[in-house]
């Protein structure tokens, strides 16, 4: 893969839709990948004993699996500069799995500086899971 | 227990050195479901101007998170783990983390607000390399829920 050209990109053009499986297994490795151990995460009977409705994804996990969406559109995950998020809604994940939905679309091209602002939408079941999620990219 | 406001402006020592290397940023890869070459293969790294394989761009938070710690654990803190859920994040990258870099971690908490019986605590993790070299900027805000007392 190579950086998408700044050239080749325009405000309004559309990043994705990606779908983006999650099942038990995922959360175990991004678990061990990321050192968040946190059971409400992987054990169903803890996550329940809190009052959750089941499993959840890591919130980094949802912002993760968004973060790559954006780099291969971007052509290189080093070109990501800034990324940030609010976890608005928990990604349920029974036994069964889910899936993320990851969209973007670029809301400002600096030419000067090369920086690409695209605003993420994440959702599950239809419903924003992330708030004000967006991320710059540096293109050449 | 509510969270103590005094840490705010605190800044905690650097923690680390945390090692980066290949094997660690390709298995942050997989589980954010990244296929880039860039953290897999040194020779497309090298060839997209990295000096060796480079991480994704929130595998950060491992390293932030490994420092925010000492903070949160803090017993003088009053930060009720049990009851933390992570409200916001965001990574400012001054170049990408790549395998070899010894990278220190240092924490300073930013603001503790309260709002509808919970805590929001926001602390800047900044990442640099032994030698001094800006890395990431960390940001994180945790929302402490209120309970009965």
């Amino acid at each position: 893969m190579a950086a998408r050209p700044l050239a080749e990109v325009s405000v309004g053009e559309v990043v994705g839709p990606v779908t983006v499986p999650v099942s038990r297994e995922t959360l175990v490795g991004y678990a061990a990948a990321s050192l968040d151990q946190n059971p409400i995460h992987q054990d169903e009977a803890f996550a329940r004993s809190v009052g959750l409705p089941d499993v959840i994804a890591h919130g980094m996990w949802t912002m993760g699996a968004s973060a790559t969406v954006v780099a291969d559109w971007a052509g290189d995950a080093g070109r990501v500069v800034e990324f940030g998020t609010r976890f608005t809604k928990p990604v349920v994940v029974p036994v069964e799995g889910n899936e993320v939905v990851v969209r973007g679309v670029v809301k400002a091209v600096d030419a000067d500086t090369g920086r690409v602002t695209v605003d993420v939408t994440t959702t599950c079941g239809g419903e924003k899971v992330l708030g004000r999620c967006v991320a710059v990219v540096r293109l050449d | 227990m509510a969270v103590n406001p005094d840490f705010v402006g605190r800044t905690y020592p650097p923690s680390g050195p945390y090692a980066v290397d290949a094997a660690l940023i390709s298995a942050f890869a997989g589980a954010v479901g990244s296929h880039d070459p860039v953290h897999t293969d040194a020779e497309a790294a090298r060839a997209a101007g990295y000096p060796d394989v480079v991480a994704p761009p929130t595998m950060a938070v491992r390293l932030s998170q490994q420092s925010e710690r000492a903070y949160i654990t803090d017993p003088e803190a009053g930060i009720d783990f049990s009851r933390v859920v992570h409200g916001e994040q965001r990574f400012v990258h001054h170049r990408p983390i790549a395998a070899g870099d010894e990278v220190l971690a240092q924490t300073t908490v930013d603001a503790v607000r309260s709002a509808g019986g919970h805590s929001m605590v926001t602390t800047r993790t900044e990442l640099t390399t032994t030698s001094g070299e800006a890395l990431t900027t960390s940001t994180s805000t945790i929302v402490v829920r209120g309970g009965e007392e």
